[in-house]
C-alpha cells in the first residue's frame, strides 16, 4: 500500500540537508511503529522516496515523502504517532493513501511555490517593487536569463518557467511570491528569479539577505497544477 | 522558536551546520533558570566523533536525571568555524540552550586520547575562560577532566581545576552536592576545590606540589595542605546490571561514526595483555546481566529508530552469555530490518556461524589481532593468540566461504627484533597458503590478506610503563622490514600491507607518560595553531617540535629512556587498583617471555581483588 506524507520544515531544521532528512525520516518510521515495507537483500532499506529535495537554509510547509507499508492505521492516528516522535521544526500535516498505480511524488513534480522574505536584520531597499514588477515581469513577452550550471551555461525564458510572481506586504516589508517550474527538467530556483529582478532594479543581490520559504509542491494532471497533498485519500 | 548562537550568515557559510544547532532526537530540553547547576559536557573533537562516544551518553543521561542539573553538550568547532569565532569573538556555546559555556558552573571534558590535548585548549580558549586554572575567578566555570587519559593528568594539570579518576557513574552526585553547598556559602573558589579534593576519585592539581631531581625525574609529589589525600583512588561501578544506562540515547541528524545502538555488555578484560591500558585500568572485568541487556536492546532500538545494534566491550568473546545474547538479537530483530553488527569476535565455529547469518560473507572480512608476528613476542606481550589458533580459525572461515582477512599488529614492542618483524609477513603468508589448500573448484579466486601495523606507545598503569620507545627513524625502519618481508613471500600478491607515519607516535609517547612540565609546550603548540592533531591531514609535527624547543622540553627524556623501577612516575599518586608490584612482576615476566594466565583461569593478585566484585568473585559466592 502506498502512502504520501506531507510535512513542514521550520526553524533550526532548515540547516539539516536533504540526505540527513532522509535518514531522519527512516528512524522516525521505526520510532512511530509505522509498518513500513523493506527491500530484500542483506541490508534491507525502507521503501521511501522524497518529492523534491529542499536546499539547506530553506523552510517549507509543503514537503512530501512517499512510503510503502504493509498495513496502516487511520490518517489521524498515523499523523499523531509520527508527530509524537518528531523534533521541533518538523511537523507532519497529512498522511494519505494513494492508489496502487499512482505515480511517485518524485516523478510528478512540476512546480512549486515560494515566499521570499528580506530577513529582519537586512534593510529593505527603497524601491517601488510593485510598480517595477509590472515592467520587469508582466509587460515583456520574454525574459531571457543565463543559468550557470556546473558544466555549461543555459539560457532560459522566465516567462515560460515562472507561473506566478506577486508582491505583497507583511508588516510593511515586501514578500515575493513565486510559483516556478520544478522537477528534473526545467528546474528553476526562485532565488534566481529574484536575483534577476534585483539586477533589473539595479540592486545588488545578497542571497544571505533572503529567507526562502516553500509553500507547496505541485504535480501536473490534465494540464493543471495540483498540489501533491491533494492526491490520494484520507484513511478513516 | 529556538534561538541559535550563530547567525544564518555563519551557519550557511560553514561546513555541516548541523554540528552546531542541537535539537537532536532525545536531546534534553530544560529551563536553564530552573537548574542549580549547569554542566557543559565536552568531547574535544569534531561533533561526529564526539556524538559517537558512549561515556558521554551515559553521563548526559545520568546528570540530567537530576532535577537540579542541566547537562548540555559541546564539541570542538571545526577549523572553519574556529577561525570565525576567533575573528568575531563569539564565545563557545552549548548545543541545547546555545548559551555561552563561560556562564556555566562546570565545563567537563572527556580526555580519550593524547592527540586531543590542543583541542582541549581550543575549547577553553573559545569559551573565553582563562586558560590556566590558577587565573580563574569566581565567575568562571570549574573545568573538570575525566576519561582514560585522566590516569595521567599531569601534562594537562595547569589547565584543569579538577580531574575525575575512574568511571563517572560514582562520584558526581557527591561533587554536585558539594558544589551546591559551596555556592550557597559564598566561599572563594579554592574553598570548593579543597572540599572537592576530599571526594573519592577527585584530584585537584593546584593542591599538590611536585619537586624534581636534577635529572628531571620527580623527587616528590605531595599534597600542599593538611587533609588533602596523598592518593586518589579510581572510582568504578561494582553492580553493572543495576547501574544507569541511557535508554534514550541521542540520535544525531548527520551521520556520526557510531550510527547505531550500542549495548555495553561488560567492562574490563580478563586477558591481561601487557601493552593494553584499558585492560588494566578497567579491572576487574564486570559483566552485565544478559536479561537486562535484552530489555535494553528493545528500548534503545524503539527510542532511537536506529537500524543497527552493536555490542561494546574490550573482548566480547569472553562475555559468558554471548551466545545467548547474539542468538536473541538475531532472532528478535534481524527480520525487522535491524542489522546486527558484531564486534571483533574470536574466530571459531560459533562466531563463523553467527557472522554468516548477519553479514554477506563475500564482502565481509575476518579480523585477527595477533599484535605481534612471532610466538616469542606474543608471549612477551601476553597476547594469548597462537599461530595454530589463527590458522585453524582462518581455515574454517575459508572453508565457509570467506576470502578476506585483516591482521593487526604493533611494531616497536619491547624486546622486538628483526625476526619478530619478519614473522608478521610470514604469518600472513601461512594464512594465504591455508587458503590455497582449498581445491580450486571450491574457492572463489584469490584471497585478500591485509596487514596493518601501528607503532606501540607505552601507557601508564601497564607493565610496559617503564619501557623505552624509539626514534621516529627506527619505527619507519621496522615498517620497511615488514614491507620487504612481505615482498619476499610466495603469496605476496594476496597480501597488502599498510602502515602509518611515525611522527605522531613519538608525540603521543611524550604526552602519554609526560609530567606537569609539558603544559607550557602544549599551550605553545596551540598558540602556533595546532588543533585536531588526531587528524593526520591537520597534524603539524614541526610546530610541535618547535614548541618543545622554545619551552625547553626535551622529548627524548619522555620517550627514549628506559625508566628505572624505582622512579616516581607523575601518575603514581593515583590508585588504579592494579598495584605497582603487580605491574613490575608482569614487566619481569614479559622480559622472561613468560605468559600469565587470564583472570578466569587463575588469579594473579593484581590488586583489584580489594573491590570484591566482577570476575574476582565469580563462582565464589
Amino acid at each position: 500500500m502506498k502512502i504520501r506524507i506531507k510535512f513542514g520544515k521550520y526553524g533550526v531544521m532548515k540547516f539539516i540537508g536533504h540526505l540527513d532528512i532522509m535518514r531522519y525520516f527512516q528512524k522516525c518510521m521505526r520510532r512511530a511503529d509505522i509498518d513500513i515495507a523493506y527491500s530484500e537483500g542483506f541490508s534491507p532499506h525502507q521503501i521511501m522516496s522524497f518529492a523534491a529535495p529542499l536546499g539547506v537554509g530553506i523552510t517549507s510547509d509543503g514537503e512530501y515523502v512517499d512510503i510503502e507499508v504493509h498495513s496502516t492505521k487511520s490518517s489521524k492516528e498515523s499523523i499523531d504517532a509520527l508527530n509524537a516522535v518528531m523534533v521541533e521544526g518538523v511537523e507532519i500535516t497529512s498522511y494519505r493513501k494513494l492508489g496502487d498505480n499512482d505515480k511517485k511524488a518524485m516523478s510528478l513534480v512540476a512546480a512549486a511555490d515560494y515566499e521570499l522574505y528580506i530577513k529582519d536584520n537586512y534593510e529593505v531597499p527603497d524601491v517601488d517593487f510593485e510598480a517595477a514588477l509590472q515592467e520587469f515581469f508582466y509587460k515583456p513577452s520574454e525574459i531571457l536569463i543565463t543559468k550557470q550550471t556546473k558544466k555549461s551555461e543555459k539560457v532560459m525564458d522566465l516567462k515560460q518557467l515562472v507561473y506566478d510572481f506577486k508582491i505583497y506586504r507583511k508588516e510593511d516589508r515586501p514578500v515575493f511570491y513565486l510559483k516556478v517550474s520544478t522537477g528534473s527538467t526545467d528546474n528553476l530556483k526562485p532565488e534566481l528569479v529574484l536575483a534577476s529582478f534585483y539586477e533589473y532594479l539595479g540592486l545588488g543581490f545578497d542571497p544571505l539577505s533572503i529567507q526562502i520559504h516553500r509553500i507547496d509542491v505541485y504535480g501536473r494532471i490534465d494540464e493543471k497544477l495540483v498540489s501533491l497533498g491533494q492526491m490520494g485519500e484520507i484513511i478513516e | 522558536m529556538k534561538k541559535l548562537a550563530l547567525s544564518d550568515e555563519i551557519l550557511l557559510k560553514i561546513d555541516k551546520p548541523a554540528r552546531y544547532i542541537g535539537n537532536e532526537v532525545n536531546s534534553i530540553v530544560k529551563d536553564p533558570k530552573e537548574a542549580a547547576i549547569r554542566f557543559a559536557m565536552c568531547f574535544p573533537d569534531v561533533y561526529e566523533i564526539g556524538m559517537s562516544h558512549l561515556g558521554i551518553q551515559i553521563l548526559y543521561d545520568m546528570f540530567n536525571k537530576r532535577e537540579d542539573v542541566y547537562c548540555e553538550r559541546v564539541y570542538s568547532p571545526w577549523p572553519d568555524l574556529h577561525q570565525i569565532m576567533k575573528e568575531q569573538q563569539i564565545p563557545l556555546f552549548a548545543l541545547e540552550s546555545q548559551d555561552a559555556v563561560k556562564d556555566f558552573d562546570f565545563l567537563g571534558i572527556t580526555i580519550q586520547y593524547e592527540m586531543c590535548y590542543t583541542n582541549i585548549l581550543q575549547v577553553i580558549d573559545l569559551s573565553q575562560i582563562p586558560m590556566f586554572a590558577a587565573d580563574r575567578t569566581k565567575d568562571d566555570p570549574f573545568v573538570i577532566g575525566g576519561g582514560p587519559c585522566a590516569y595521567n593528568p599531569e601534562p594537562l594539570a595547569d589547565f584543569f581545576d579538577l580531574f575525575y579518576i575512574g568511571e563517572g557513574e560514582i562520584s558526581y552526585d557527591a561533587l554536585f552536592d558539594c558544589y551546591k553547598e559551596w555556592k550557597a556559602s559564598g566561599e572563594d573558589r579554592i574553598g570548593f576545590l579543597r572540599k572537592a579534593a576530599k571526594i573519592p576519585g577527585i584530584y585537584v592539581p593546584q593542591l599538590y606540589e611536585v619537586t624534581y631531581k636534577e635529572d628531571g625525574t620527580i623527587e616528590a609529589f605531595t599534597p600542599k595542605e593538611e587533609g588533602i589525600p596523598e592518593k586518589v583512588e579510581k572510582q568504578l561501578v561494582m553492580n553493572m546490571s543495576e547501574s544507569v544506562y541511557p535508554q534514550k540515547p541521542l540520535v544525531p541528524f548527520i551521520k556520526a561514526t557510531q550510527d547505531r545502538v550500542v549495548l555495553e555488555i561488560q567492562r574490563g578484560c580478563i586477558r591481561g595483555c601487557r601493552f593494553c591500558q584499558a585492560g588494566m585500568i578497567y579491572r576487574p572485568t564486570r559483566e552485565k546481566d544478559v536479561d537486562v541487556l535484552k530489555q535494553y536492546a528493545y528500548h534503545m532500538l524503539k527510542n532511537t529508530g536506529h537500524e543497527e545494534i552493536s555490542l561494546s566491550s574490550l573482548s566480547s568473546s569472553d562475555y559468558s552469555s554471548l551466545k545467548e545474547l547474539v542468538t536473541f538479537l538475531i532472532e528478535e530483530f534481524k527480520g525487522n530490518g535491524v542489522n546486527i553488527s558484531l564486534p571483533s569476535l574470536r574466530i571459531d565455529a560459533f562466531s563463523l556461524d553467527v557472522m554468516s547469518k548477519v553479514q554477506d560473507i563475500r564482502k565481509s572480512s575476518l579480523t585477527f589481532a595477533p599484535e605481534a608476528g612471532s610466538q616469542r613476542l606474543r608471549d612477551v606481550i601476553n597476547k594469548g593468540l597462537t599461530e595454530e589458533v589463527i590458522l585453524q580459525g582462518a581455515g574454517e572461515a575459508f572453508e565457509g566461504g570467506w576470502q578476506k582477512v585483516k591482521l593487526y599488529f604493533m611494531l616497536g614492542l619491547p624486546t622486538e627484533n628483526v625476526e619478530d618483524q619478519r614473522a608478521i609477513a610470514e604469518l600472513a603468508n601461512k594464512i594465504a597458503v591455508r587458503y590455497y589448500e582449498i581445491p580450486k573448484d571450491r574457492r572463489n579466486g584469490k584471497c585478500q590478506i591485509t596487514i596493518s601495523t601501528s607503532f606501540f606507545v607505552p601507557k601508564p598503569f601497564t607493565p610496559f610503563q617503564w619501557a623505552k620507545m624509539y626514534p621516529k627513524e627506527h619505527y619507519l625502519a621496522c615498517a620497511h622490514t615488514v614491507n620487504d618481508a612481505v615482498k619476499e613471500q610466495l603469496n605476496k600478491k594476496s597480501i597488502k600491507y599498510n602502515w602509518h607515519e611515525a611522527d605522531v607516535t613519538v608525540l603521543e609517547g611524550v604526552l602519554a607518560r609526560g609530567d606537569r612540565k609539558l603544559g607550557k609546550a602544549i599551550l605553545r603548540a596551540y598558540e602556533k595553531g595546532c588543533i585536531f592533531d588526531a587528524w593526520s591531514d591537520m597534524f603539524d609535527n614541526e610546530q610541535w617540535m618547535d614548541s618543545f624547543k622554545e619551552t625547553g622540553i626535551d622529548p627524548d627524556f619522555y620517550t627514549l629512556r628506559e625508566r628505572p623501577l624505582d622512579e616516581i612516575f607523575p601518575w603514581d599518586f593515583i590508585d588504579a587498583g592494579v598495584t605497582k608490584d603487580f605491574l613490575k612482576r608482569e614487566y619481569a615476566n614479559a622480559l622472561a617471555e613468560k605468559v600469565t594466565k587470564n583472570c578466569r583461569m587463575q588469579c594473579n593478585g593484581c590488586g583489584v581483588g580489594k573491590y570484591k566484585g566482577g570476575v574476582c568473585v565469580e563462582d565464589k559466592n
